[in-house]
């Protein structure tokens, strides 16, 4: 129920938060939303000995227009990403999706970069920035350097983030068809974790939770784009997973899964774009 | 570490320990024992407060990040002139509560809800309470009591 | 126009509203001031021994008060010595540890038998310190094998308790092995039913704070009976006159805080062995391992009839894991036995149970306690049948009903049904939920073969409530000579909303303003006599006992009003709407409560009342489940909830509707999406409030209750229960409806939880066949 004790740092600004993590090295963990790492330090699974809290950051929370994507600041909480006027007419799915993470009280805290640093192939928005062909925008001692979102989740909770490093921005692609969009997750309860996800944005598919990373559906994209239908383009949703049998669901259960979730996403986002909705 | 907070409108300054969390803060410095814990995960939102105005699980928030900030809790929904809030008076008339565990968590987390959306549909009540867990009414007097408080906003009493 | 039948709101609630609840956490008692925080150290291993504990390191922590482990209760009394259980005497069926040679320790002395039993105790100024501290207390395990599950139980290949020679503690006289009640039936369906361990989950935890000030103790605990943690609480060696036991604001129990439990008492005892006040409030993740679960049946069934809908013969075998501990000996499958029927007059009926040890949490009360597992497995059973035979699972119902002209009834197991109209709670429900046109709906749906499937499953549930009335309930009721009037009551809120109930019950027999009436309870020191509340009891014995003794005390002052009328008492009359006293036949004349109570004795009129009931009562009624299933994912959504319920009058509907809607949420959680789970080492892997799926608010709609009101001849408000009726009518009817989505596809039976993955395989292994 409490973490061990930790000493609490406060950055004013990217280069504070850098230096404060150079200073303390690998004692230290940033603290953005604070809903993923305060949980696991509750829970003494996770024990940094320092927290630099990037709450005051105010530089670093935004959604702007930069004519072909738009760039939100890695500290946008859920909620301003849910309700941007910008990003609900360019980038409906990434609205969607970030309304979709955890309660109304999650979506105050947590942030857009605290999500996708924290790399849970489970979690929303790391599936759906990989749809969307995101590039995640890195700064470290040494500058600064984009990673786009395929080379970006590299395994469980790891990511292309080196020690010390902030993650400072994500560029988001606008899309050609903005509204050619579906967002399916898969749940027991609807607040539970996503036990299967589906992100489609045109014929670009994301899975959630079928691999120890966020995965493109390659082989279904790859029988899209060789005209394929949508029927047998997404029987082929599993191929190239590797999805866990955990107290949710099984293995076998969650590739079916993702086979129907796939169908229906394309199938409902070709529906949106014929009829223009959002 | 010192930590600065404005509780239900009263400046509550106190050194505490840097992995304090909020709700702690609440309870146990500011004395304001309404909001409670009701488990480990984020997962029953009966710690449920106003940090700036807007919801948020108190037992997930450090008081440290909430320095400088304004909280709400449900001591400070009434009105000064003990007046309640449509919530408050939601809750009353329509049984939204029964051992009154859940409650400041789950007034709280209505009070944000209407702020953001004063017209719900039953639908969108149930979606907004999902981070809010009861066990003794069920849920439908609660969603009744958000329902009848909106409109209660609608005709004109509002806070 | 009595007050009683009208929707009055709550008097608990500004208060809750405002200030807020005082739980355990929140009182602040100058006894407590400066108490220290209990942090208990937990086994992590399912089944082991204890070859070492090592509190050096814990005990050099900052704000470490002591550490205690078992070696330091040497200052209690031993328990009795455990006689050998003998072969002849009756299986123990009371709602208490069979103890002997199952007895259960307060901290664990040699072995632990399931993953959070209690090994140790922590005390720390402060809580953060506590669980700083209590992680650095070592202990060395030697695992044993884990029996993890009822299989292994009944194998017997480990021995929780090697004295016993066996993990099966309690068996029933039930036999349910002569097949001849069978011949002769043109449908038979025999099969296993699961009826799933899951956890009470009060919104409040355990927790419980003691004081030892001056050879008394202060026990403030959160508890459905402070009366009988008193008692409970002799165990440290203390005289019931040496404790007091408050129970403060209680955040729900569900039978899980009947009494109070180990770890309360040793924080009890802590602070007698300290003599410094403490303070244990249990974590979430600690009550989902440490708390008393319910349910955690295996039901094997077999039900049989003729092709047109007429049952002739049922069986119910019950196996009950209770976990490590058999706290409750062999009362709740006793209960379930008892109540196996249900509704029907089924000719031959045969239930027997056994009762066995697992490495898993022990299984105590929740909600509905053995009735629940009684009703869900014969409507199961009902429908099963009624699939295989093709018949209207409601005509199957209807055919089969004990009449309302049969009642009284003795059921085949021995069950005293008082009253009942189950065909007319049927009928309510089929008329308001549109029953022919769902039928014509589901038709409709599964020719045009579309994904989404309608399900419609009914559920025609008994039960038994105040099984313990001959034990009753005390209520003293007192007019002041300020005219209010204070109810000290035996029973024990817990979010029930007794105050408004029993202020009802005093305003419409004395016309006491409902704001000039106060309700107490949960104090020993002010009702050293009383029960508390548990098997929805509380409105028919602690109701009738408020009643009783509002009666006496208007008697008494009839008497009193008669003397200062100087008139006879036969002439003298209270008007129950005004609350004024008059001489019949002058209106003119009249004395408020006030001056008649100013001129009895010390200006104070009093009744003190234990009232026993001769019968427990039973009520009932129909519960019909609306859903739509994904067929090609499995996924159910609950469209609709409809039931009629029936406990007599009802005194406030608002009180009972509640009730309803409350016990209809946990009864399809149970259906739906709740479950302990266990690995096969007895790890738990449910253990926080992020995997044990709590049902929530978008799960569920919004319900559609309608009333009848049969009343039971057992007390003077013709009341019976209502608490844990909608739990037990709501869990067969999602149950059913959920099959009944899927039976086209060929599928019979699914086992609860209904989670997705369960219903497309069971989808998935019908088409294959």
């Amino acid at each position: 129920m409490i973490p061990p004790a930790f000493t609490y740092l406060r950055a004013s600004s990217v280069d504070e938060a850098l230096g404060l993590a150079a200073e303390h090295g690998e004692d230290a963990k940033y603290l953005a939303g604070g809903h993923s790492l305060l949980p696991m330090m509750k829970l003494r699974m996770a024990f940094p000995e320092v927290l630099i809290d990037l709450g005051r950051i105010t530089e670093l929370s935004y959604v702007s227009d930069e004519g072909t994507y738009v760039a939100v600041g890695a500290m946008t909480r859920h909620h301003d990403v849910a309700t941007s006027p910008l990003l609900i007419s360019d980038l409906p799915l990434l609205a969607h999706t970030a309304g979709e993470v955890g309660d109304p009280q999650i979506r105050h805290r947590g942030t857009i970069g605290g999500s996708v640093a924290h790399g849970d192939a489970a979690s929303d928005l790391p599936a759906t920035l990989l749809a969307l062909d995101a590039t995640f925008v890195i700064r470290g001692a040494s500058g600064t350097r984009p990673v786009p979102a395929a080379e970006f989740f590299k395994g469980i909770f790891e990511t292309a983030i080196e020690p010390g490093e902030l993650l400072t921005e994500i560029q988001v692609p606008k899309p050609s068809r903005p509204s050619a969009w579906s967002f399916q997750k898969f749940t027991k309860r609807k607040i539970d974790w996503a036990i299967v996800g589906v992100a489609v944005q045109g014929s670009s598919v994301a899975l959630i939770n079928m691999g120890l990373t966020p995965l493109r559906a390659a082989a279904v994209e790859s029988a899209l784009a060789s005209g394929a239908s949508i029927a047998d383009a997404a029987a082929l949703a599993a191929e190239g997973t590797s999805a866990g049998s955990d107290i949710h669901a099984t293995k076998a259960y969650r590739e079916h899964l993702a086979r129907v979730l796939v169908r229906r996403a394309l199938e409902e986002a070709a529906a949106r774009a014929s009829d223009g909705t959002a | 570490m010192k930590v600065e907070l404005t509780v239900n409108g009263r400046e509550i300054s106190a050194d505490v320990e840097d992995r304090t969390l909020l709700v702690h803060f609440l309870r146990d410095t500011a004395e304001l024992t309404a909001t409670n814990i009701g488990c480990d995960t984020t997962s029953c939102g009966a710690c449920t407060v106003l940090l700036d105005g807007e919801s948020v699980k108190s037992c997930t928030v450090l008081a440290a990040q909430a320095d400088g900030r304004s909280v709400t809790t449900l001591e400070g929904l009434a009105s000064d002139d003990g007046e309640l809030h449509p919530v408050q008076r939601a809750f009353h008339t329509e049984h939204g509560l029964q051992c009154g565990y859940c409650t400041p968590g789950m007034v709280m987390a209505i009070v944000s809800l209407l702020q953001e959306n004063p017209h719900p549909t039953e639908e969108e009540v149930r979606v907004g309470l999902e981070g809010n867990i009861c066990r003794c009414t069920g849920y439908h007097n609660i969603v009744q009591a958000a329902l009848v408080a909106a409109a209660a906003s609608d005709s004109g009493v509002s806070r | 126009m009595s007050i009683l039948g009208t929707r009055v709101i709550r008097t608990e609630d500004p208060r809750l509203l405002t200030s807020g609840g005082v739980y355990v956490d929140d009182v602040r008692e100058p006894e407590l001031v400066g108490a220290v925080r209990a942090t208990f150290v937990r086994s992590t291993v399912a089944h082991a021994l204890i070859t070492g504990i090592d509190t050096s390191a814990a005990l050099e922590q900052p704000g470490v008060v002591a550490v205690l482990t078992v070696a330091d209760m040497t200052d209690l009394p031993a328990p009795p010595p455990a006689e050998p259980p003998s072969d002849d005497a009756p299986p123990a069926e009371g709602p208490m540890p069979l103890g002997g040679v199952w007895s259960e320790p307060l901290l664990a002395v040699d072995r632990v038998r399931f993953v959070g039993e209690p090994v140790a105790l922590v005390l720390t100024d402060s809580a953060y310190q506590g669980e700083d501290a209590a992680e650095l207390v070592s202990v060395d395990y030697e695992p044993l094998p884990a029996v993890a599950s009822i299989e292994a139980a009944l194998a017997g290949e480990s021995l929780l308790f090697p004295e016993a020679a066996t993990n099966l503690c309690v068996q029933g006289l039930g036999k349910v092995s002569d097949d001849s009640i069978f011949d002769g039936c043109e449908v038979i369906v025999e099969g296993d039913v699961v009826n799933q361990r899951v956890a009470a989950l009060p919104m409040e935890g355990r927790s419980t704070a003691a004081a030892w000030v001056d050879g008394k103790l202060t026990v403030w605990a959160s508890t459905q009976n402070a009366q009988i943690s008193r008692l409970i609480l002799t165990a440290i060696g203390l005289p019931p006159e040496a404790i007091r036991v408050v129970a403060p604001d209680v955040g729900g129990g569900f039978g899980a805080k009947i009494g109070i439990d180990r770890e309360s008492i040793v924080v009890a005892w802590a602070a007698k062995h300290t003599g410094r006040p403490v303070r244990w409030v249990e974590t979430r993740n600690e009550n989902l391992v440490a708390m008393t679960q319910g349910r955690a049946q295996l039901h094997h069934i077999k039900i049989g009839g003729s092709k047109d809908g007429h049952l002739a013969a049922y069986r119910l075998d019950v196996v009950q894991d209770t976990g490590a501990y058999p706290r409750m000996s062999g009362f709740l499958p006793m209960l379930t036995n008892l109540m196996a029927p249900g509704v029907y007059d089924i000719p031959a009926v045969q239930a027997g149970y056994r009762v066995v040890i697992t490495n898993a949490t022990p299984i105590a009360a929740y909600r509905g306690a053995g009735r629940p597992e009684a009703a869900a497995t014969i409507e199961r059973a009902v429908d099963w049948y009624a699939a295989e035979a093709g018949v209207d699972p409601a005509l199957v119902r209807r055919l089969n009903f004990i009449k309302k002209e049969q009642f009284p009834f003795v059921t085949k197991t021995g069950a005293p049904y008082d009253s009942g109209d189950y065909e007319g709670a049927l009928d309510l429900v089929l008329a308001a939920a549109g029953y022919e046109e769902l039928r014509a709906e589901q038709r409709r749906r599964r020719e045009s073969g579309g994904t989404r499937q309608l399900g419609i499953g009914l559920a025609s549930y008994v039960e038994i409530t105040a099984a313990d009335g001959a034990a009753g309930e005390t209520a003293k009721v007192e007019v002041h000579d300020d005219g209010t009037a204070t109810v000290y009551t035996g029973s024990s809120a817990h979010g029930q909303g007794h105050n408004t109930a029993f202020a009802m019950l005093v305003n419409a027999e004395l016309g006491i303003p409902m704001d000039q009436i106060e309700v107490i309870h949960g104090d020993t020191d002010l009702i050293p006599d009383g029960i508390g509340t548990y098997a929805s009891r509380s409105l028919q014995l602690g109701g009738s006992a408020v009643h009783k003794a509002a009666i006496e005390v208007k008697d008494e002052a009839a008497k009193r009003a008669a003397e200062l009328f100087e008139a006879a008492t036969s002439d003298v009359v209270l008007d129950a709407e005004t609350g004024t006293w008059h001489i019949v036949g002058d209106p003119d004349k009249s004395l408020t409560w006030s001056q008649v109570a100013s001129a009895a004795d010390q200006g104070l009129i009093v009744a003190n009342v234990r009232f026993t009931a001769d019968r427990p009562t039973f009520p009932f009624g129909t519960h019909l489940s609306l859903v739509e299933v994904d067929i090609e994912t499995g996924k159910v959504t609950l469209l609709r909830h409809v039931t009629a319920d029936d406990a007599g009058p009802v005194l406030n509907p608002i009180l009972f509707d509640g009730q309803r809607h409350g016990g209809i949420a946990q009864g399809a959680a149970q259906a739906l999406c709740e479950e302990i789970l266990y690995d096969s080492d007895g790890n738990p892997l449910t253990s926080t409030l992020a995997d044990y799926a709590a049902i929530t608010a978008t799960e569920l709609p919004s319900f559609e209750l309608l009333t009848s009101e049969t009343p039971t001849p057992g007390n003077p408000l013709g009341v019976k229960g209502i608490g844990e009726a909608g739990t037990i009518g709501s869990t067969p009817a999602v149950h059913n409806a959920v099959i009944d989505a899927v039976s086209y596809l060929g599928v019979r039976h699914i086992d609860m939880p209904m989670t997705p993955e369960r219903v497309w395989t069971a989808i998935q292994k019908a088409s294959t066949k």
